[in-house]
């Protein structure tokens, strides 16, 4: 099954984006690298690359960033680990973690989930 | 510059860096999330921590390791770019046990096409690059007439204050600032700024 890991300046946002998927996709593997190592806000290499490492599999990875240093940081961890299947997708980050992980959980594939994440954004909420 | 010169060189960025933490940080806070200067000062300082374990390495490992440490420590947007700046740097400089200008300007080519990509920003964003370009072009003309690093260097500094100069008058497109539209114009963009002391730092020591 695909892995997601929430890369936020947060720590708090992205544990909540994490507990707020598992609440319908409870069996994907998901993990949150959420704020610096003291817990500040801000985005840390280490902890995306461990948060990778904990829900990896060959079926891969999918990140879900939330703005500026998280994207251009995840960007990095995937640079140092070429041999990995990872990808990083370019949606909003609670609504592409409800949506990846139910897709993922239904057994869909990580470019079959990478394809639906990248409407995500397109969807309207008022209409 | 050989390791000797350069890693007494970054000990005295880090220093800088250190000294400058409130006033960057304090420029951060207007238009950005207020973290410039003390995330920068919180890399530079694990890069220290660092620098005697490459006293035997060549300069461009030292560079590279620097951009490695950066990335890892910094937490914030300058961690990456910073980070692939120097990274870029090392790599164009390979092989050399001693930087001369054009290894430099070579290097400082690859380090601001790097950013560039990272960023997926450009010139006139309110970004570091608004200083790191017009700096890199000063140097160049300066050292092809001149041949003489320190007139190239002075010409550079100029251009990366004139630069941080301009990103006042301009309203902000990338990074955290960009949110803020119109309302970011009227203050200097903290990266241009940080930028134009790490060059001022390398000038002062060539």
């Amino acid at each position: 099954m695909v892995g997601f890991v929430i890369v936020s300046h947060s720590a708090k946002l992205a544990e909540g984006v994490v507990d707020l998927a598992r609440m319908m996709a409870k069996e994907v593997p998901i993990a949150a690298a959420g704020g610096l190592e003291d817990g500040g806000f801000g985005t840390s290499f280490e902890k995306i690359q461990r948060a990778v490492e904990q829900v990896y599999s060959d079926d891969g990875v999918i990140l879900l960033m939330d703005m500026g240093s998280a994207v251009m940081t995840a960007e990095m961890v995937l640079e140092s680990m070429e041999d990995k299947k990872l990808h990083m997708a370019d949606c909003p980050i609670v609504e592409g973690a409800v949506s990846g992980t139910l897709s993922a959980e239904a057994g869909s594939t990580l470019e079959e989930i990478l394809e639906d994440l990248a409407e995500t954004g397109t969807m309207k909420k008022l209409s | 510059m050989n390791t000797e010169q350069l890693i007494a060189v970054i000990h005295q960025i880090a220093e800088k860096i250190e000294a400058e933490k409130a006033f960057l940080t304090e420029l951060d806070n207007v238009i950005g999330d207020g973290d410039h200067g003390i995330n920068l000062a919180r890399g530079f300082g694990e890069v220290e921590k660092k620098l005697d374990s490459l006293k035997d390495k060549e300069p461009g490992d030292v560079l590279k390791s620097v951009g490695m440490t950066l990335v890892s420590t910094v937490g914030g947007a300058s961690g990456p770019l910073y980070g692939t700046g120097f990274m870029k740097l090392g790599g164009a400089v390979r092989g050399k046990d001693s930087l001369t200008v054009p290894d430099f300007l070579a290097g400082f080519q690859q380090a601001i096409e790097g950013i560039m990509q990272r960023g997926r920003s450009t010139k006139g964003e309110k970004t570091m690059l608004d200083a790191m370009i017009p700096a890199k072009e000063a140097m160049e003309s300066t050292w092809n007439a001149t041949q003489d690093p320190k007139a190239a260097f002075a010409a550079g500094i100029a251009a990366a204050k004139e630069g941080v100069a301009f990103t006042k008058t301009i309203a902000a497109t990338k990074g955290r600032a960009s949110y803020l539209g119109e309302r970011s114009i009227g203050h200097q963009d903290p990266g241009a700024t940080s930028f134009t002391m790490l060059l001022e730092i390398v000038g002062g020591a060539v």
